[in-house]
């Protein structure tokens, strides 16, 4: 098992058009760089330097990242983590 | 109750219970009706007080033009209290909303600009901003960034929520603007230690996060996450699933914005249960049903109502 990784529209140039990939590690940011491996340029789309890039949201099972412990966040098998642009409402 | 006109009659809604979708007796669920407000939506309060602050401003004098962003209720909120009170409205409003707001809308006498449905709402914040720039005399309140919005809730939602029910233990909200949560999230810190601020926000067809690039996402000013306890993406079927639920068990005719919700507050209802602790969940209904019932999501099968759905912007 691995944990799967569902891509937005706007970053499947760099899955060629996949709606998701699956990676491995303990961590979100493990995860990130893994995937990176097979996506070159993926990851830095959704996380820089300093954290996950401020119009990007990523969701562990549907829950906000920034609320579980952003690139820190344990992740595990079976695990889905969602990659959306953020959007307004209203 | 009496008041001397529609507008004078916001607030002050009904928090019901919800016994049969509560998990345990000393874990309940309460859902405020938002619907009972003079347009039908929660989106009364934050466009009364955008108008009102407006006018104490000096920004809107008689016969001034109103620019709104909208996805629907808060420019059908607006344009009842614009005619009210002899204001224009032009209303900025994605494509792939339901038929019902542009007929609202019209009635009113608002004027609609559509915006492009792929980007959904961001496009018509974009689009609204350029309408404005291009205006200079119109009064655009822009609902994302004003600090009326929040303050609505802050001085009128926060309060009758506490007022009805002083044992709360979690707040559950929609999150477009962040106003119903920065707004009743603050005033509860305030005055409940360890309350939990949730926020469901709905995760919509792909059509809508049809943005050329990652950096035309959009945050809205008012936004300010340290209010928040946590923060769901709700996928349509779960929000669907939840307002047929609600439909089903509880009798409350809901817009699909609040099966959103509900799936939420019933995340952290069960995980008190589960962790043998009390919970009160107080969740806004943010209005019914009726505007939505065009896009089929109470008839026929979960699965023919999300096909329906897909595209549609549903909060």
């Amino acid at each position: 098992m691995a944990i799967e990784v569902r891509i937005p529209t706007i970053l499947r140039n760099y899955t060629g058009g996949a709606k998701s990939v699956e990676g491995t590690g303990a961590t979100l940011g493990e995860l990130l760089a893994d995937i990176d491996g097979r996506h070159p340029g993926l990851s830095e789309r959704i996380a820089d330097g300093s954290g996950l890039r401020r119009f990007v949201n990523v969701y562990l099972n549907d829950e906000d990242v920034r609320f579980l412990g952003g690139l820190e966040t344990s992740v595990s098998d079976g695990d889905t983590v969602t990659v959306l642009p953020a959007v307004a409402g209203g | 109750m009496r008041y001397d006109s529609l507008l004078d009659s916001l607030g002050n809604t009904p928090l019901v219970g919800l016994p049969r979708l509560s998990p345990r007796p000393d874990v309940r669920l309460w859902a405020k009706l938002e619907d009972r407000n003079p347009t039908g939506s929660v989106k009364d309060r934050p466009a009364g007080f955008m108008i009102e602050q407006a006018e104490k401003d000096g920004l809107l004098t008689p016969g001034a033009t109103i620019l709104e962003p909208t996805s629907g209720n808060t420019g059908i909120s607006l344009a009842m209290a614009a005619k009210l009170r002899g204001y224009r409205l032009v209303c900025v409003m994605p494509e792939n909303t339901s038929e019902e707001r542009r007929q609202i809308l019209s009635m009113w006498s608002a004027e609609i600009i559509s915006s492009p449905a792929a980007g959904g709402s961001n496009e018509a914040v974009r689009m609204a901003k350029e309408i404005a720039a291009a205006n200079p005399g119109w009064v655009m309140l822009y609902q994302y960034g004003n600090e009326a919005n929040a303050r609505a809730h802050y001085e009128t939602t926060g309060p009758e929520l506490l007022a009805d029910l002083p044992e709360i233990t979690h707040f559950v909200a929609g999150l477009g603007t962040t106003g119903t949560l920065m707004g009743v999230g603050r005033y509860l810190r305030e005055r409940v230690p360890d309350v939990a601020v949730v926020a469901a926000e709905p995760r919509y067809g792909e059509l809508v996060y049809g943005l050329r690039n990652v950096d035309e996402g959009f945050v809205p000013e008012l936004y300010d996450d340290s209010v928040l306890t946590t923060r769901f993406s709700v996928s349509s079927a779960d929000a669907l699933r939840r307002t047929r639920e609600l439909l089903e068990a509880e009798g409350i005719f809901a817009g699909i914005s609040t099966g959103c919700v509900l799936h939420a507050a019933m995340a952290m209802a069960a995980k008190a249960a589960a962790a043998g602790r009390r919970a009160d969940v107080a969740l806004i209904v943010a209005d019914g049903g009726w505007k939505y019932l065009s896009t089929g999501a109470y008839s026929g099968t979960l699965e023919e109502a999300e096909g329906r759905l897909e595209g549609q912007l549903w909060a």
